[in-house]
């Protein structure tokens, strides 16, 4: 548990900035995107866009697909999964942890 | 959205008596199962040792933040932070925050665990939603999870 815990932060670090979650907006839809296709569009840069779609890449949220001359990226839900796996823990202590307070003062 | 947890239960006891098994230290050491240094004091790190069993490895510390009688205890912690292998406090704490409310048959007690993230605001999750890709169902999930009680 506690490896996979220890994964939540940068996910959400990943994103909690607004050009980031535009493009996991595009990307979640499942289809392939490229570099150039992900900065029509965009006031950024292609070397912008390419160093935040690297960030999404190191915590997982996005793969790249190499193809001929270009990369193409890829949406992965995984570490959003890992997220809501956390919480459902969290959450379930919680529950625990109050049904003992519950016994405790109504006992 | 933000990625939080929030449970409400309905205690049948007196507002004061949830109150002290709340912030009196060994009181709630007894049911949270912790074995705590010294009282509580706002400001003030409390520290402590986990006795559930299994979990007698792990130490308890929290920030005492806010303790209002009778209607609000809050801390930020890590929580579950059960390996000691892991330097938890590089992250950011999490707040949990007790608020009691009195009812006719006794309190109201709402949890809230939140500050998992720093994770945008609804506006900017609305971007999410009018895409049909398998996250929306997942970020479905979370918000699901996220408001269901206790």
């Amino acid at each position: 548990m506690s490896a996979k815990r220890l994964a939540q932060a940068p996910v959400f670090a990943a994103l909690g900035d607004e050009t980031r979650l535009s493009l996991v907006a595009k990307l979640c839809g499942g289809k392939l995107y490229s570099i150039s296709r992900l900065t029509q569009g965009s006031r950024l840069t292609r070397q912008a866009i390419t160093k935040h779609l690297r960030m999404l890449e190191s915590v997982g949220i996005v793969h790249s697909v190499r193809t001929g001359r270009e990369s193409l990226f890829e949406f992965d839900p995984a570490p959003i999964e890992e997220i809501k796996r956390y919480l459902d823990l969290v959450s379930e202590q919680w529950d625990q942890a109050l049904s003992r307070l519950k016994s405790f003062v109504e006992g | 959205m933000d990625p939080r947890v929030e449970k409400r239960i309905e205690l049948k006891a007196p507002v004061s008596r949830v109150w002290r098994a709340l912030t009196d230290h060994r009181e709630f050491g007894e049911w949270f199962r912790v074995k705590l240094d010294g009282p509580f004091v706002p400001g003030q790190i409390s520290r402590g040792q986990i006795t559930y069993p299994g979990y007698e490895h792990v130490k308890w510390e929290a920030v005492i933040q806010k303790m209002e009688p009778e209607r609000l205890f809050s801390f930020t912690w890590h929580p579950y932070s059960v390996d000691p292998k892991v330097d938890y406090s590089k992250e950011t704490p999490t707040l949990v925050e007790f608020r009691l409310e009195k009812t006719a048959t006794g309190t109201l007690l709402l949890l809230t665990e939140s500050g998992f993230d720093k994770i945008p605001s609804d506006r900017r999750l609305e971007a999410f939603r009018m895409n049909d890709g398998g996250w929306t169902e997942q970020l479905k999930n979370i918000e699901s999870y996220v408001a269901q009680g206790s």
